[in-house]
């Protein structure tokens, strides 16, 4: 057993200022196979794969490679142990060529370069790979697929027994990704190993040999791929024990507060963003919102709180046409919003409690008259949010980036909650939290529902969408593929919506 | 084992304990070039020699009335241009037009005195104030809008701005502003005593040291009680949670910079009316850079700016008085930079600590 294990992770822990990245993760990888580390955004995959390269250290855990325990000090010494990561984002030199990116950094590139004995082997090795690269070719020269195979290439230049692909197919179009998967299951007949990052189901499904599946930083699963199918694996990602959701008494739902109609927005990358979504969220409503990332859950949430400008479309809060209006009035209209990232956007890390709990509120003249803010009054303001709340608190000064993820988010949302907003945009409110803070969370949200807030939930916890939301919406490349009342959504038909199916086909199939 | 780790907060100690080991460290630097330099003299050179030097650089600077009040002199425009860096930097804006920026303070200022001089000195000081601080925002402008509305790099485009800037003085002052009396120097007519700032007795201690003072204080007190401080604290700490806040980030870069460029405008006001009283070449000997240094080393605290200008002041004043005993005056330049090399250095050990360790353990 343990000699056809070619790496084995046991354990790995990994903890970030206010955030648990890994826990526990457990991870084998054969040699030979291509093993698919399946999981949302967050959910760890990329932490992993960072300490299985050398980037990162864990806190915890033993890394066996080839039957060897290592520590890997730097992504050097991963390297020379034969495991070689290809990121998202590539680390190469535009102006130099593919021979000469190659090995650079390598250890036997001397002082001067040997450029055509490299360029020869590279030659060699794109051939029997069937990757085509021309080592002469500038990297700037280069398509986007053109360089991760450049990356590829550098890796196997440099011995590697082990290739870590971070969503290689991010960046591609499909026929460059059935290209990728003919490359990579052509390295296993050869003795090599893969993990395949990534959260794509049906790339799970075309070429991994296993897959093992991340959720919230843990190792949930890991499964021969003849033994699933993409229902499973959706399921095992989003939430392992979806309780078929009770049937509830929906909630006095009254006017419309929040209607988008025909919203289009672009997405970073200029790929999927918004396309003519249309919803409405009433008084006393949660609208869960499902989709997997990079289908425009983000994109629907920035939108909202106006990040993001529309590119067509129009949103109305309580009948005012609030499009495009700039974030700072559209707070004034009364929405909070509870961010996905929550240190590095919803609150400044390096600043006290005061002072991030003031952070909406330090306008109003509650806190002091003309250009002033009053400290003594923005003090009060603020033990009056954290007793709201029920935080401890060790010093109103000290950094809030010391606090643990929970008390983060209690913090961020007795801010957000403070002034009685109309509308709130929560986005993943309790990625990370363990389940008391969750659970607090929750309650939080459920309190405000119950106030008359119109709530709109973006989770990748359809279990999470389940147990709180009234109706639920599903993403899809930007689209909103329908919304269903709670009391319809059963967990597989929302998880085939979340692949693309219309509501009406899951109903006939 | 030795390995580094990341520090969740800079440690507090660190925060004092380093620039006092950064100057320290900077004398020791200089200490070694000294010896070196004096190494080659046909008499040699002693240890204790050097030391004698950094005595008579103490002595020179504070020793005597007169140091004292050279040491001020000097440490009023570090004062001032330390005060608008620091307002920059604490947005990362990297302004080091200082220099640029306090020669336009210094031009708006000598305009009224040259063009209008016989007005009243209740008019004309004010006035002269108003221009330099006008002059000198303005000129952090033309790098600051782009900055804001085009994210061009202000650091290029501010250090450039300075050789702008000196070259619109000389112009100036070897042209149409040229002292006909002046032995075809390149100075300005003399300024009407009208146009000169009050000094403190007969020292050249002048009023500018009131500006630094008051600005100090107003700086502190803008940051620490202010909608807007608050404004300027976020943005610096973090841009995203600004803009999720509905901060207009676009808007206070511009306003940030004016400030930061109008309080170097005033230095030049005060150095040109007090001291030069008139407009001449060379008027700073690289204030607007060594202002870096001082924001630096003080960590942007407006208190701390006083201090440390007065510090490196006195540098400037003790590396002149040692100069008659056959020290080379480029000394003084020489242990600043060393001094902003060790205190950007000891940055490092504020963000991670070095920890001697053979297996990694676990805390949780």
């Amino acid at each position: 057993m343990t000699e056809s294990l070619l790496v084995d992770m046991r354990q790995i822990t990994k903890k970030f200022p206010g955030v648990l990245a890994n826990d526990q993760v457990e991870l084998q990888v054969k040699r030979g196979e291509i093993l698919a580390l399946l999981g949302e955004n967050g959910s760890g995959k990329s932490t992993l794969m960072s300490i299985l390269s050398g980037l990162y250290r864990p806190d915890a855990g033993e890394i066996y490679v080839a039957g060897h325990q290592v520590s890997f000090k730097s992504p050097r010494e991963a390297i020379k142990a034969g495991i070689g990561m290809v990121h998202q984002h590539f680390k190469q030199v535009e102006t130099f060529s593919v021979a000469e990116n190659v090995i650079l950094g390598s250890k036997d590139a001397g002082f001067t370069m040997n450029t055509k004995q490299v360029e020869k082997e590279i030659a060699e090795l794109s051939q029997g790979y069937g990757l085509q690269v021309d080592p002469t070719a500038k990297i700037w020269q280069l398509s986007v697929a053109e360089r991760q195979r450049v990356e590829i290439v550098k890796m196997l230049y440099r011995g590697s027994k082990l290739l870590v692909l971070d969503e290689p197919t991010a960046v591609l179009t499909p026929q460059e990704a059935r290209e990728l998967f003919q490359v990579i299951k052509q390295m296993t007949t050869r003795g090599q190993s893969v993990i395949l990052i990534t959260h794509k189901l049906n790339e799970v499904m075309e070429v991994a040999d296993r897959v093992t599946i991340l959720r919230n930083g843990k190792s949930v699963a890991t499964r021969e791929r003849s033994q699933v199918n993409e229902r499973e694996l959706a399921r095992l990602m989003m939430g392992q024990d979806i309780i078929a959701p009770t049937k509830r008494k929906l909630g006095n739902l009254g006017q419309p507060i929040l209607q988008l109609k025909d919203v289009s927005a672009p997405s970073d990358s200029n790929r999927a963003g918004l396309c003519n979504v249309s919803l409405s969220v009433r008084e006393g409503e949660i609208l869960g919102i499902a989709g997997i990332a990079g289908n425009g859950r983000r994109e629907l949430a920035e939108a909202i709180v106006g990040l993001r400008s529309l590119t067509g479309g129009s949103i109305t809060l309580c009948g005012k046409d609030v499009s495009n209006f700039s974030p700072r009035e559209i707070i004034e209209e009364g929405v909070s919003y509870i961010p996905e990232d929550r240190l590095g956007s919803g609150l400044v890390p390096n600043l006290g409690a005061i002072d991030n709990l003031i952070l909406k509120e330090y306008r109003r003249p509650g806190l002091g008259r003309g250009p002033f803010i009053n400290r003594k009054l923005a003090k009060e303001f603020a033990l009056r949010l954290i007793e709201s709340v029920g935080v401890k608190l060790t010093g109103l000064e000290a950094p809030v980036k010391m606090l643990s993820g929970g008390n983060l988010q209690r913090i961020l949302l007795a801010r957000e909650l403070a002034a009685k907003p109309k509308v709130i945009v929560a986005v993943y409110p309790v990625r990370g939290l363990d389940i008391a803070a969750a659970e607090a969370v929750h309650q939080m949200l459920l309190e405000q529902r119950s106030k008359g807030a119109a709530i709109v939930l973006i989770s990748e916890d359809l279990e999470e969408l389940l147990k709180l939301s009234d109706n639920i919406g599903v993403l899809y490349k930007g689209t909103l593929m329908g919304v269903l009342p709670v009391t319809e959504a059963e967990p597989e038909k929302v998880g085939l919506m979340m692949l693309g199916s219309q509501p009406e086909e899951v109903k006939a199939s | 084992m030795i390995k580094l780790e990341r520090r969740a907060a800079p440690s507090s100690m660190g925060l004092v304990l380093i620039p006092v080991i950064a100057v320290f460290l900077a004398l020791i630097t200089g200490a070694i070039f000294l010896y070196l330099n004096g190494l080659s003299s046909p008499k040699g050179i002693t240890w204790g020699q050097v030391f004698a030097v950094y005595g008579g650089m103490l002595d020179g600077a504070f020793g005597s009335t007169y140091g004292v009040s050279e040491t001020i002199v000097k440490a009023i425009p570090l004062m001032l241009c330390g005060l608008g860096v620091s307002m920059a930097f604490r947005m990362q804006l990297w302004n080091i037009g200082a220099e640029g920026q306090f020669y336009m303070g210094a031009f708006g200022a000598s305009w009224l005195a040259l063009t209008y001089p016989e007005l009243p000195v209740y008019l004309m000081l004010p006035g002269m104030v108003l221009l330099g601080l006008l002059c000198g925002g303005l000129w952090a402008l033309i790098p600051g809008i782009p900055r804001a509305y085009l994210g061009v790099n202000e650091t290029i485009t501010t250090l450039m701005l300075n050789y702008v800037a000196i070259l619109w003085v000389n112009y100036f002052i070897f042209g149409p502003w040229k002292d006909p009396q002046g032995m075809n120097f390149p100075l300005s007519k003399p300024f009407e005593p009208s146009a000169v700032l009050p000094t403190l007795g007969s020292s050249r201690v002048h009023f500018g040291l009131v500006f630094a003072l008051a600005i100090a204080v107003l700086l502190w007190f803008v940051l620490k009680q202010s909608r807007w401080g608050y404004e300027v604290t976020v943005i610096g700490e973090s841009p995203r949670t600004a803009r999720y806040a509905g901060m207009n980030i676009k808007k206070n870069i511009i306003l940030v910079m004016f400030v930061s460029g109008a309080i170097a405008g005033l230095a030049g006001m005060a150095e040109v009316s007090a001291i030069t009283q008139r407009m001449q070449q060379g008027l700073s000997p690289g204030y607007g850079y060594t202002a870096i240094i001082v924001a630096w080393l003080a960590k942007l605290n407006p208190f701390a700016i006083i201090l440390v200008a007065i510090l490196l002041g006195a540098l400037q004043v003790g590396g002149y008085s040692v100069q008659t005993t056959g020290v080379p005056a480029a000394i003084v330049f020489m242990i600043q930079g060393a001094l902003l090399f060790f205190v950007l250095g000891g940055e490092f050990f504020n963000r991670f600590r070095i920890v001697l360790k053979n297996q990694g353990k676990v805390e949780v």
